[in-house]
């Protein structure tokens, strides 16, 4: 076994500093600077552009140099400034797709130039989109916990569809940690299709990844509780409490997951907490990790170890080796069990099957990240300083050779010695890694609130000028860094280029908007080898904490400008036989029901009078018959709680109950149109005595 | 028979000169595929620029269809009270493919004919390109013309004729309007039938002039 520890005092960096900033420069004897200005200013040729004085004696150079002095932005500053600065109009190369946190939402955000695009509304009502308050409640629904309605969402990990190991661009899937749920979203229109409640777990922290094709979406859950989240007391913790992983089968004809073949494996209760699913070499296996192998239960009330104690106290916790293959076998020949009618491979049939190993892994791990070639698992405790890399190869072998002791609960733990392939001192709070296309590995330490760069060995060490298993670099983060994304860092071939830094604290870094403060996520320039690595830009996350993100090639993504034809409806993704169109707008009336069949167009709704009677049923049709990029029109009713977002050719249908008498007035929410405040309409709701009179 | 059709070429004229009356023939035949082949193509369009539309909006006219942003056009358009393009030049749309052929098959006709009647027969497709235009000029004329006074912008927008070539303004919008392959094929096939019965006249009206002083029928004659 490699096993090598890193002295890396040599690369300590001087902190603390005041602001966290290298000194400053004069910038007229800043050779760097004078060669970009020369550049940018596009004056004389080589010659000039490589003579300092050229930043002094070109005019527009000189404007320039005038602006960065009076800024007081450093070359390094200017730099970052060039590399992301998109003039308007210029399209972003690279979209982020973040999990939103607390917002229950995902954002878009272009890189590099970090600019936020959308989000996209998913567990949480979200009014722009509609989302919930006329459309979108069948799909929220579909999340609801034995019939409680969860209007909020913990939004952790997206995961990109991926074809051979690869981003395809054509789905995204999010959890909710709070009440372990699934979303599927489209990335045709960026619109949620689908939520689904995990039937046996209360919550979920190792979700979202997914299987090399996309066969497999993976949520694991995180706080054991009896499975099915039924009552046992916490005296009975290590007989009846239980973790589990669910392998959710992605049906991508149909957009949606099919729970009717998926499942999941009961697990030990060690609080699973990340998962990652292997490939090429590794395909079809799964690894995750545990936090909690101690089976600490807490009651610091009661003069108990609290979790954060009793869960730290051995040195190891364990990374669950997942056979995905076996399992799927396992699950097709029917020795399952039926936990709320979901079926569940028991925790006995996943040691007997030999579905399920683990390896001992430094403790309080959050990363189990597979490197490119699948050949690598990156395992990182955050009490531990090193990055422990387990050998898929080893592990067959030692599968294979039996080399393994069987823990409490019966499942083989594999002999460390024999599994992994190398460890590297990387710094404090090791948490997440994320590769890049030049060998190198990045891992976000989150007490030392760094990215370090690490080189991988093997295979890797042919890309990489430097020797194999050593830090490269380190590079400050700005504060208390949590996971890292590197552009498509997750995948068989990833890009380098640019690595985003998820900062969970920003303190000083941005206007401070009272005691909340903005999450920072911080765009990293990585495409230097060594340990050049620069800070580009800062952006302020002031809607929730997301957690991980991914970095896809924007040219992979292929959304729709507008929906392919009239009366679309988003839901289905075709078509809808009874979409309002121009020209059949209408209202019936059958019994206590009133069907409205809508059309709007720039600038105008029809019909704009809608006459019903208090206690009617009104079944509300409306298409947005437009065909242009960006004319959406927006549908309100006051009162009624009512507000669409149509983009063009979308259709929808929502019902209420007309209980309030009166008059309302209905009007466009989107500045479709230089006469878009005329775009309104009158619902009467007659009084149920007038009704009577008539 | 023969004061229709014109005299037939002698067969040592055709062996002697066989170029001066193949010449029409040909010019002929090519101004009738390229009016055929017009059919295919569009022959006029028109991009609309405004600042909103970064792309600008495009209509595309063929002989019997318009193509392109027709639909978001009329949406623009109701704005000003102006009828749905969809309702222009509706008859000439429904007979324009058939009117085409018929213009291309007489100019395959008017080769076999050697007089001044050839001239009749081709001389309507000579015509047909600036027909073409006058038509759309009157029809955009009368659109832009006949506004709706009750429209949104009514008050705004006045009545306007838009340049059937060239560029126009109305509100935010230049409009550009340019002749399209179709246009460019029948105005080449005008001037082709415009040489080729200049050259028609220089081959055939020396025999029919001879005819006329000696009228002979010829056994041997040669079909050109």
């Amino acid at each position: 076994m490699k096993q090598q520890s890193i002295q890396i005092s040599s690369n300590r960096r001087s902190r603390p500093k005041p602001r966290g900033r290298s000194p400053r420069r004069t910038l007229g004897s800043v050779p760097a600077l004078g060669v970009l200005l020369a550049v940018m200013a596009g004056c004389g040729g080589g010659e000039q552009a490589s003579t300092p004085a050229a930043s002094g004696s070109a005019g527009g150079a000189a404007t320039i140099d005038q602006i960065a002095a009076q800024r007081e932005l450093t070359p390094d500053d200017v730099r970052a400034a060039l590399l992301t600065y998109q003039p308007s109009g210029r399209i972003d190369d690279y979209v982020l797709f973040a999990s939103g946190g607390h917002s229950g939402q995902v954002f878009v955000i272009g890189m590099p130039s970090m600019r936020l695009l959308r989000s996209i509304a998913v567990f949480t009502p979200e009014p722009w989109q509609g989302w919930g308050y006329g459309v979108g409640q069948d799909i929220l629904e579909q999340g609801d916990v034995e019939g409680k309605p969860i209007r909020w969402g913990d939004t952790h990990h997206p995961a990109l569809s991926e074809t051979a190991g690869d981003y395809d661009g054509q789905w995204l899937f999010i959890n909710d940690k709070a009440n372990a749920r699934i979303a599927v979203i489209d990335l045709r229109d960026f619109e949620t299709k689908q939520i689904i409640k995990n039937p046996i777990a209360l919550n979920d922290h190792g979700g979202t990844m997914v299987t090399p094709n996309t066969d497999y979406v993976i949520e694991g859950g995180q706080y054991a509780t009896p499975l099915g989240w039924s009552y046992a007391p916490l005296s009975e913790y290590n007989e009846s409490y239980r973790g589990m992983v669910t392998f959710w089968k992605f049906d991508r004809e149909k957009g949606r997951i099919d729970p009717q073949r998926s499942f999941a494996l009961e697990l030990p209760p060690y609080w699973q907490d990340i998962f990652d699913a292997g490939k090429l070499v590794s395909e079809g296996w799964v690894f995750g990790n545990s936090i909690n192998t101690e089976l600490a239960t807490g009651g610091i009330e009661s003069g108990n170890a609290p979790f954060e104690a009793g869960a730290s106290q051995r040195d190891a916790d364990y990374l669950h080796i997942i056979d995905l293959k076996k399992a799927e076998m396992v699950f097709a020949a029917g020795k399952f069990e039926k936990v709320k009618d979901f079926p569940v491979i028991s925790l006995q049939t996943c040691i007997d099957e030999g579905i399920l190993f683990f390896a001992p892994e430094p403790k309080s791990p959050h990363g189990v990240d597979v490197a490119p070639k699948g050949d690598l698992i990156v395992v990182s405790g955050k009490l531990d300083p090193h990055v422990t890399i387990y050998s898929f190869e080893k592990i067959k072998k030692a599968i294979a050779d039996k080399k393994w002791e069987p823990e409490q609960y019966g499942v083989p733990v594999l002999d460390l010695d024999a599994v992994v392939e190398a460890r590297v001192e990387v710094g404090l709070g090791p948490l997440h890694t994320q590769f890049d296309d030049k060998g190198y590995a990045y891992t976000s330490l989150f007490l030392d609130t760094q990215v370090t760069r690490w080189t991988l060995g093997g295979d890797y060490s042919k890309l990489h000028p430097e020797s194999a298993w050593t830090v490269a670099g380190k590079i400050n983060v700005h504060y208390n860094v949590g996971h890292i994304a590197t552009a498509e860092g997750d995948t068989v071939s990833p890009d380098g280029r640019y690595m985003v830094s998820m900062n969970k604290w920003s303190v000083d870094r941005f206007f401070t908007p009272g005691p909340l403060l903005p999450q920072n996520f911080q765009l990293i320039d990585i495409a230097q080898e060594g340990d050049k690595m620069q800070l580009l830009y800062d952006m302020p996350v002031g809607v929730g904490e997301p957690h991980y993100a991914q970095i896809i090639k924007a040219d992979k993504l292929k959304p729709w400008n507008v929906y392919p034809q009239v009366g679309w409806d988003p839901h289905s993704q075709q078509v809808k036989a009874d979409a309002p169109t121009a020209g059949k707008e209408r209202i019936e009336r059958d019994g206590n029901t009133v069907n409205v069949y809508m059309t709007a167009v720039r600038s105008h709704y029809n019909p704009e009078h809608v006459e019903v009677n208090e206690g009617d049923h009104v079944v509300w049709h409306i298409t947005n018959v437009d065909r242009a990029q960006d004319a959406t029109h927006g549908f309100a009713i006051p009162v009624y709680d009512i507000n669409l977002s149509l983009e063009p050719g979308e259709t929808a249908t929502f019902e209420f109950t007309a209980d309030q008498p009166g008059v309302f007035t209905y009007y466009c929410t989107e500045f479709c149109s230089a006469l878009h405040l005329e775009m309104t309409g009158y619902l009467l709701v007659k009084p149920s005595q007038t009704a009577l009179a008539q | 028979m023969q004061n229709i059709l014109g005299p037939r070429i002698p067969a040592d004229e055709w062996q002697r000169r066989r170029s001066r009356y193949l010449l029409p023939t040909l010019l002929l035949m090519l101004a009738a595929i390229l009016l055929a082949a017009s059919i295919f193509t569009p022959y006029w369009r028109m991009t609309l620029h405004a600042p909103q539309y970064p792309k600008g909006l495009h209509v595309q006219a063929y002989l019997n269809r318009l193509t392109g942003d027709v639909h978001e056009i009329d949406g623009l358009n109701h704005y000003i009270g102006m009828r749905p393009l969809e309702e222009a030049a509706r008859l000439e749309r429904s007979l324009a493919i058939m009117m085409t052929s018929v213009l291309a098959l007489l100019l395959i006709g008017a080769i076999f004919i050697h007089n001044r009647w050839a001239a009749l027969l081709a001389l309507p497709a000579a015509l047909f390109p600036a027909g073409f235009l006058v038509d759309l000029h009157l029809w955009m004329a009368h659109f832009g013309q006949n506004l709706d006074p009750h429209a949104p912008l009514s008050s705004s927008v006045k009545p306007f004729v838009p340049p059937v070539l060239g560029e126009g303004k109305v509100g935010q919008f230049t409009t550009v309007a340019l002749p399209d392959t179709g246009l460019i094929l029948a105005a080449v096939a005008a001037l082709l039938v415009l040489a080729a019965l200049w050259f028609h006249r220089a081959a055939y009206k020396p025999l029919v002039d001879q005819n006329i002083e000696s009228p002979a029928i010829g056994a041997n004659n040669h079909e050109a």
